[in-house]
């Protein structure tokens, strides 16, 4: 395999710096959204689901507009950015992170929310009879029960991010290092006409792309059948 | 076949309708592929031809590497106003397009642009404040993004300047970051710019940078097309030349 320049590594290290915060982050907060669009009576759970969804049919132009003026000056990402001095969150990293966050969450709340509603009421009725309290029951219970939502939403969060690309581009202002990521990199080396690079970089996404549908659909039945 | 009387009368209305709406017996349509910086003017222009010669040019707008690929692909296009010299001398090498039909119709105009009130007045508007950033088209890809570095090397800031670039992949993208206020300043198209009441900017002089050639071809689909050529004739006329000077580039130059 020929030597990949600095730039090529430095792409990678971010996207997969950039996927595992992005996961990490959409994990903590995802789940105990996905609980409760799983358990709540409101009525109005429904439309809050129907928000969360909402990235997985928006075109990222739509999402990429409206990031880049809310982490504007003229929106609240500007007015946090001015605490330390600085304009916007846009073309920085933790932008990208914030980004990444909203239109990966379906990705990572949808499994896990099926997850919690497949195992019914029963686990936890069982649980409370032998009086263990609600935390409790998530904790040691429902959690477990979830777990194969929990990885299917935490791989299909990570290998979005890492497929991610009209958002990056329309806040992330192509920077090496800061906001570069891989799928940025391979558009530009298509676009310059570089395509042995090119080639590399994509043929490696197909093959990453091919390894996560697998291994979600391998972890998912082998998890399956363990819980039966 | 026996039509009623007032079915009749239906047709004959629609058949004049329809002759109407195809304009006088003479007229010609020619399919345009526009690079879309150049939209606006070439809007005006097409009315102008169409009052003028009775034709109609119908525009397509696109990034000029798109419309150069659709045409390698075999596209109806006619004529191909392009945003940059290459490619119009590509579709020439290659047979795409007529031989000796090629001019350049526009020549380009780099903006300093700010949203904010005195944040783009001259070269000193380039000294950024710590944090700062500016935004350009991608030097790589780009025509304007390239024009831009050659300015910054003129004024010998490239060094200084080059971490702080935020860049777009096109011009619209440069001017975009700015608009929304994510960075102070940014290299535009003079185009983008000149109509505005809000913002304000610094028109580049030319001479800080290599021209910015836009080229037309005739393509050899619209090789047997009378509309076509007359549609070329038409974008090197004083009433085109008047339009596009309008909209900030400079009208072509002297062949």
């Amino acid at each position: 395999m020929p030597a990949l320049s600095p730039e090529i590594w430095s792409a990678i290290r971010l996207t997969v710096q950039l996927a595992a915060l992005t996961t990490l982050i959409l994990i903590i907060f995802g789940t105990p959204i996905a609980w409760w669009l799983a358990r709540s009576p409101r009525w109005y759970k429904e439309v809050v689901g129907t928000l969360v969804a909402l990235p997985l049919v928006l075109p990222p132009t739509v999402l990429g507009f409206y990031l880049l003026l809310a982490l504007g000056p003229d929106g609240p990402g500007g007015l946090l950015a001015q605490s330390w001095g600085a304009r916007t969150l846009a073309f920085t990293f933790e932008g990208l992170v914030i980004g990444s966050v909203i239109y990966s969450l379906p990705f990572v709340v949808q499994p896990i929310r099926n997850a919690f509603e497949a195992m019914g009421d029963r686990p936890l009725e069982v649980a409370a009879t032998l009086r263990a309290s609600p935390a409790r029951a998530f904790w040691t219970v429902a959690l477990p029960l979830a777990r194969p939502g929990l990885l299917t939403g935490a791989v299909l969060g990570f290998a979005h991010t890492v497929g991610e690309f009209g958002v990056v581009l329309m806040i992330g202002g192509n920077i090496p290092g800061e906001t570069k990521v891989l799928s940025v990199a391979i558009y530009d080396f298509v676009e310059t006409l570089r395509w042995r690079e090119a080639n590399i970089l994509a043929f490696g996404m197909v093959v990453f792309a091919f390894l996560v549908i697998l291994s979600v659909t391998l972890l998912d039945r082998r998890l399956r059948r363990r819980a039966k | 076949m026996d039509l009623s009387p007032p079915l009749r009368t239906a047709l004959r209305i629609l058949a004049i309708a329809i002759g109407l709406a195809s304009g006088p017996a003479a007229a010609e349509k020619t399919l345009v592929a526009v690079a879309a910086n150049f939209t606006a003017p070439a809007e005006d222009i097409a009315a102008a031809f169409a009052a003028a010669s009775g034709h109609q040019a119908v525009l397509s707008y696109g990034a000029t590497g798109q419309l150069f690929a659709q045409i390698m692909q075999g596209a109806p296009y006619e004529v191909f106003l392009a945003a940059d010299a290459e490619r119009p001398a590509r579709a020439l090498a290659e047979g795409l397009a007529v031989a000796g039909s090629g001019f350049t119709y526009a020549v380009g105009r780099l903006a300093l642009y700010g949203r904010e009130p005195g944040t783009a007045t001259g070269p000193d508007s380039l000294h950024l404040g710590p944090g700062e950033r500016i935004a350009i088209a991608n030097p790589d890809l780009a025509p304007y993004g390239r024009a831009a570095i050659e300015v910054m090397q003129a004024l010998d800031l490239e060094d200084r300047l080059r971490p702080t670039f935020v860049i777009g992949t096109t011009i619209a993208q440069a001017f975009q970051f700015v608009e929304t206020g994510n960075t102070a300043i940014g290299f535009v198209a003079l185009a983008q710019v000149i109509g505005r009441s809000e913002g304000n900017y610094w028109p580049v002089p030319a001479s800080l940078h290599a021209p910015i050639r836009q080229d037309a071809v005739l393509l050899a689909a619209g090789k047997d097309n009378p509309a076509a050529r007359v549609f070329l004739d038409f974008l090197r006329s004083e009433a085109a030349h008047k339009i596009i000077a309008a909209y900030g580039y400079d009208a072509a130059m002297a062949e």
